[in-house]
């Protein structure tokens, strides 16, 4: 599974990627690998103001269907609109185009109790 | 097939769990427990109770009358073809085929009913049924509060009293608080405050029916199409009598993104409370909302055609603690009757049904205003169902009428009060011009007769 470094994880097997006071989320390699392929994804709405760890959308693959998480909280700022044709994008590129939402960070301590690539893949490791 | 369990099976079953008894498995209050023996009659022989049931089925003299009943339960022919058809072994089973796949005829049979379904309403998808037309609306209510989050409901008064009755139960658990639409004094809905009361975007969804529970076609026009579409609102189309769709604009065509009603009209006979088969359907926009089950058709490896059910994962089986609908089954049976007869009468025989149906109700709106002491309550363009105001409380006429072998319609008053002196009367192509005579012979000499007090 891949894990890149210089993102951080949340143990809801989603993946931060921090740019400033915006946050681009999205599910790990390990999520949509365990999900099977994915049929479809509910995302928030945008200007939506939402808490850390708070279900925030819906991601169904043909087996499963699981809460999608905001590991960080603040304003929802955009959403990937590809991913409503084509949401087979998350198990192809789980990092890259199958990204999910942008997020305006807000609180004194947005990522608190996110993982290092290293510490998450000990997580799923474990898991 | 129901299989009891022996005493030798309770027994065995409470020693491999360590438990003495069944009291002591699930002990039941002292308070609830009836004391009294059950006065049931003793067992008898299989030719006793053939018997038996026989004299209480002449006791039935419902067969020998002529009726107008109609009020969302409507006489049609059906022909006897469906019968041949349908009581065939594969259909007959009480339960979903399991697995699924196995049983391709059955899921053909519900992906042909969902496309009879999507053509006769214009929308994109269609469910495999739902129990009646009252649950139906229940559940498009349920979707509209979960398409835009709104806690509101606006809701006609010349839908079916039973349907908004189940509506009021469905959302008593649901914290939805729904108001009312009045009706106008042509028997349409009055939508004068519509767009005052849709633009403060409070209300999921506007409900109406048409032909509306007075038989009245009632769409609503295009300002308060305009005003639902601005504000939001989900306009839901509520179809009691399905059969008026061979005649009429379609749901879709007047506006509805979600189409629900009872296809009863379509085969299935007339019952005392059932089976009935509610359908749902809607626009694309809503198709992970709509709840239980959908028939998809596929191709397999091979590139043979298949059909599956679909969309599982949203359903409450998967997703149980998530799930937006307690819809877990569907009404099969009654939705393969419709499926066949649909079939059997075709695009042109279900318009020609839907004609005679007109011509029917107009013969009987015709002779029921030509009689001293009638008139017709409603000015507005009807289907199969009239409202004839008799001028004395309807169920003095409607008893005179049974007197005389007539079943002459449903007393309006028993749902609503201020309708006391009217009569709901359906006519449909079961209905003759002997049936209309003899109906207004009656009328004429009970009007005219003194009103009991």
């Amino acid at each position: 599974m891949a894990q890149p470094e210089g993102l951080l994880y949340s143990k809801e097997h989603e993946w931060v990627k921090i740019d400033g006071d915006k946050a681009t989320v999205g599910i790990t390699d390990y999520a949509q690998d365990s999900l099977g392929d994915i049929v479809y994804v509910e995302l928030p709405k945008v200007g939506k103001q939402v808490a850390q760890s708070a279900a925030v959308g819906v991601v169904e693959s043909v087996k499963a269907v699981s809460d999608l998480f905001t590991p960080v909280g603040g304003e929802i700022l955009e959403v990937n609109s590809a991913l409503d044709n084509d949401p087979a994008l998350v198990n192809r590129e789980p990092f890259e185009g199958g990204w999910m939402f942008k997020v305006k960070l807000a609180g004194d301590s947005p990522t608190a109790g996110l993982l290092s690539a290293a510490d998450y893949e000990k997580f799923t490791k474990e898991g | 097939m129901y299989t009891p369990h022996t005493k030798t099976d309770i027994a065995q079953m409470l020693q491999a769990i360590g438990v003495d008894s069944l009291d002591a498995l699930l002990p039941v209050p002292d308070a609830v427990k009836l004391r009294e023996k059950l006065e049931v009659v003793p067992a008898l022989p299989e030719s006793e109770i053939v018997r038996r049931f026989e004299e209480l089925a002449r006791e039935n003299a419902g067969a020998s009358f002529v009726s107008f009943l109609g009020a969302g339960s409507y006489r049609h022919y059906a022909p006897p073809a469906i019968t041949a058809l349908a009581m065939r072994g594969e259909f007959l089973t009480a339960y979903t085929p399991y697995q699924a796949e196995v049983s391709q005829g059955y899921l053909q049979a519900i992906y042909e009913w969902q496309t009879y379904i999507c053509l006769l309403t214009g929308m994109d998808i269609a469910n495999a049924s739902v129990y009646d037309g009252a649950t139906a609306l229940a559940e498009a209510a349920i979707m509209a509060i979960n398409a835009n989050g709104r806690q509101k409901l606006l809701v006609s008064r010349a839908i079916h009293p039973n349907y908004r009755a189940v509506l009021k139960t469905y959302c008593n658990g649901l914290d939805v608080q729904i108001d009312e639409l009045p009706v106008a004094p042509d028997g349409t809905t009055d939508l004068s405050e519509l767009s005052r009361r849709v633009a403060s975007k409070e209300y999921a969804c506007v409900a109406i029916q048409s032909p509306n529970f007075f038989g009245v076609i009632d769409t609503p026009d295009s300002a308060a199409k305009a005003a639902l579409k601005e504000s939001g609102t989900v306009l839901v189309g509520v179809v009691a009598e399905a059969l008026s769709l061979g005649a009429l604009q379609t749901p879709a065509q007047w506006g509805a993104e979600i189409v629900v009603g009872e296809a009863q009209s379509f085969g299935v006979p007339v019952a005392y409370g059932g089976p009935y088969v509610g359908f749902i359907a809607s626009t694309t926009e809503h198709l992970r909302r709509i709840p239980g089950r959908l028939a998809g058709k596929t191709v397999d490896a091979n590139g043979r055609e298949g059909y599956v059910l679909t969309l599982q994962a949203r359903e409450q089986h998967i997703r149980r603690e998530r799930a937006t609908s307690n819809i877990c089954t569907n009404q099969a049976h009654c939705a393969l009757i419709a499926t066949i007869y649909l079939a059997l009468v075709g695009k042109t025989g279900l318009r020609d049904i839907a004609a005679a149906n007109l011509r029917r109700a107009r013969e009987l709106a015709a002779a029921v205003s030509a009689i001293d002491g009638c008139s017709l309550q409603f000015t507005a363009p009807y289907f199969n169902e009239i409202v004839v105001d008799v001028h004395q409380p309807a169920k003095h006429v409607l008893e005179k009428l049974e007197q005389r072998g007539i079943l002459g319609g449903v007393d309006l008053g028993r749902y609503y009060p201020e309708y006391a002196d009217c009569i709901l009367m359906a006519a449909t192509e079961m209905t003759t011009t002997a049936d209309i005579d003899k109906l207004a012979k009656a009328l004429r000499e009970s009007v005219h007769a003194p009103a009991r007090v």
